[in-house]
């Protein structure tokens, strides 16, 4: 399945959990009647917060609920490099790779991860439990080099500080 | 000791609930603007203030706000730029993580000026967890009757709503936030017409910046002639800087504008130096969009006077030998850090972030990146140097945003500064591989 190209997926609509729905309901109650659509971001991380990514079906659910047509959802969710339009590892680690993090010793920080991982960037461990991206400025400049990883950002990152970060969501991910 | 404006309380405990805000004079904005001020007296105070947009631009705020179109019964809108994304800013984040009171009371007063009934601050996705403090501290501030109907029995109603981007950096420029805002994609919109006439939905916005917002509460406060006394010239009241890279003691600052870019780096007050007591290499004191300028004219300009943190002085000399006090992302480089592997990387993000709208952006910051790759990898040419300058020539001036002139400017001043470094990387290709320039030599002239 190519998610890059939505359209050559014909998925059908999936359903969200009820708390996903009330959710979805309560930030497109945020936007003027015939505004809703500016709440379609909302929405999109709404869904990757429950599937872990955002897939066509999720994006066709999507367009059904604002009632817009399918490619506005797709020409959305493909802009913003947030979203993952395929299926990830349980943690995404989002390293930082720009310019004032890369001065304090990101390229080491990425290079060690890929190492402790055993995987490159872009890749995500056998067990389904890390992918490794990188990301452009995430604004912790002057608490470099760090990463986010489900919206927490870990900074002033040293190797100690990525074993420890990694054994707790190894130890997180049995529960 | 510099007088702090924004961040003073921002460690009181508990300060980010209403009630502790409150107790330290939060709020007394909106009381004095809705109860005995008229919204064109805040608008005027903004003006004499001086108060210059905080994302980067500088353009006067009170002069925006005189800009936004009033047609008998169309709505207007007043939008915050939460979207911080420019690489070696994080000031807003602060702001907005201790003092989250603080720019929903900004927004309030700054909203009354404006005649908006419903107001938006976009946040970066990326901040999901300071939109989940704002959403609280909104929630705060209805309970207490700062927002909603008839404000403090002003008459004046006010909807605040905070909302997430999805990650794209472009999105910081005031109309493709506003297209975003719409829930589209981030491509910025041809100007004239200005949000100021269409903006939100087609109606008249304005955008400002989270540290401008914060701003107006002070202004409002004190009056915008105490707020224009701080500072120098046309630089006036206090700035956020926040600093990254090389130094002892990276961080946010609130700075009085005048203060000396020596004072600033290795003042005890503030950064406290270059870290591991190396030396200063080079620094892009805007954020990456701005000239980087080579050790020699950080803390002094070409003419040899003091270079100061102001609008001016970080400017003076022009793109010769000067550069932008811009968003206040202070970035600081030591000795051993090798330029032209920073100017590749800062063209591989805005070759990231380029929208696609505009070819000369599109192809030339993608181009850009390519030949600074093999350059600091070893693969380039001379002709390369002048092939950087080339389409740097093509791409400024000639997009529908700035994102292109942000791209072209620090290849170009790291061509202008560090050229020699730019020729060892093609003369000693290996040695490059192995080891740093090191610091370059004051020219003759300078």
């Amino acid at each position: 399945m190519k998610a890059d190209h939505p359209q050559a997926v014909n998925e059908a609509p999936i359903d969200f959990s009820a708390a996903t729905m009330a959710e979805m309901n309560r930030v497109i109650g945020l936007f003027p009647e015939g505004k809703e659509k500016s709440a379609i971001l909302s929405m999109l991380h709404l869904v990757q917060d429950e599937l872990g990514w955002v897939s066509v079906g999720a994006m066709n659910r999507v367009a059904q609920i604002l009632n817009i047509e399918a490619i506005e959802v797709y020409e959305v969710a493909t802009f913003y490099t947030m979203f993952h339009l395929n299926p990830v590892g349980k943690n995404v680690l989002e390293v930082c790779r720009t310019g004032p993090c890369q001065l304090v010793g990101s390229d080491d920080l990425i290079a060690y991860i890929e190492e402790k991982l055993e995987i490159k960037v872009g890749q995500t461990t056998i067990d389904g439990l890390f992918t490794l991206k990188t990301v452009e400025c995430l604004g912790a400049c002057g608490y470099a080099p760090m990463l986010m990883c489900k919206y927490q950002f870990y900074e002033r990152l040293t190797k100690e500080k990525v074993n420890e970060m990694l054994d707790a969501m190894r130890e997180a991910s049995k529960s | 000791m510099a007088r702090k404006l924004l961040i003073e309380h921002a460690a009181v405990p508990g300060i980010t609930t209403y009630e502790v805000y409150r107790k330290h004079g939060g709020y007394a904005s909106v009381e004095k603007a809705l109860k005995t001020m008229s919204p064109e007296e805040v608008v005027e105070e903004v003006k004499k203030s001086g108060l210059r947009g905080r994302g980067g631009a500088g353009f006067p705020t009170g002069m925006k706000w005189s800009f936004l179109a009033k047609p008998e019964g169309v709505e207007r809108h007043l939008v915050c730029n939460a979207d911080e994304s420019e690489p070696g800013t994080f000031k807003d984040r602060y702001l907005m993580e201790k003092l989250p009171h603080l720019l929903i009371e900004g927004m309030i007063t700054s909203s009354y000026a404006l005649g908006a009934r419903r107001s938006y601050i976009y946040i970066r996705g990326e901040f999901m967890y300071i939109l989940r403090i704002l959403e609280k501290a909104i929630a705060e501030a209805y309970a207490n009757g700062m927002l909603g109907k008839n404000i403090l029995g002003s008459g004046y109603d006010l909807d605040l709503v905070v909302t997430p981007g999805g990650g794209a950096y472009i999105c910081g420029e005031e109309t493709a936030l506003i297209e975003s805002l719409e829930g589209k994609r981030g491509n910025p919109r041809m100007k004239p017409p200005f949000p100021a006439v269409k903006g939100l939905w087609g109606n008249p916005t304005v955008v400002n910046n989270v540290e401008s917002i914060a701003a107006v509460v002070p202004i409002v406060n004190e009056g915008g002639e105490a707020y224009a006394a701080i500072g120098i010239e046309r630089s006036t009241g206090t700035k956020l800087i926040s600093t990254s890279g090389n130094l002892v003691r990276p961080g946010v600052y609130e700075i009085e504008l005048g203060l000396s870019v020596e004072e600033f780096i290795y003042g005890d007050d503030y950064c406290r130096g270059i870290a591991n007591g190396k030396k200063l290499k080079a620094c892009v004191p805007g954020g990456s969009s701005v000239p980087i300028l080579p050790h020699y004219l950080v803390t002094k300009t070409a003419a040899g006077t003091d270079r100061l943190m102001t609008y001016e002085s970080l400017a003076d000399g022009g793109f010769a030998s000067g550069s932008m006090l811009g968003s206040g992302g202070f970035i600081v480089f030591d000795e051993d850090q090798c330029i032209v592997r920073n100017t590749w990387n800062f063209a591989r993000f805005y070759a990231h972030e380029s929208c696609g709208q505009c070819s000369p952006c599109r192809e030339g910051t993608g181009w850009m990146e390519k030949v600074l790759y093999r350059l600091e990898h070893g693969n380039g040419t001379l002709e390369d140097i002048s092939l950087l300058e080339e389409i740097n020539k093509k791409i400024e001036g000639n997009t529908i945003c700035p994102l292109g002139d942000a791209a072209a400017w620090p290849v170009a001043a790291a061509i202008r500064h560090f050229r020699d470094e730019f020729e060892w990387h093609v003369k000693s290709p290996q040695e490059a591989q192995t080891r740093n320039y090191g610091l370059i030599q004051v020219p003759l002239e300078a």
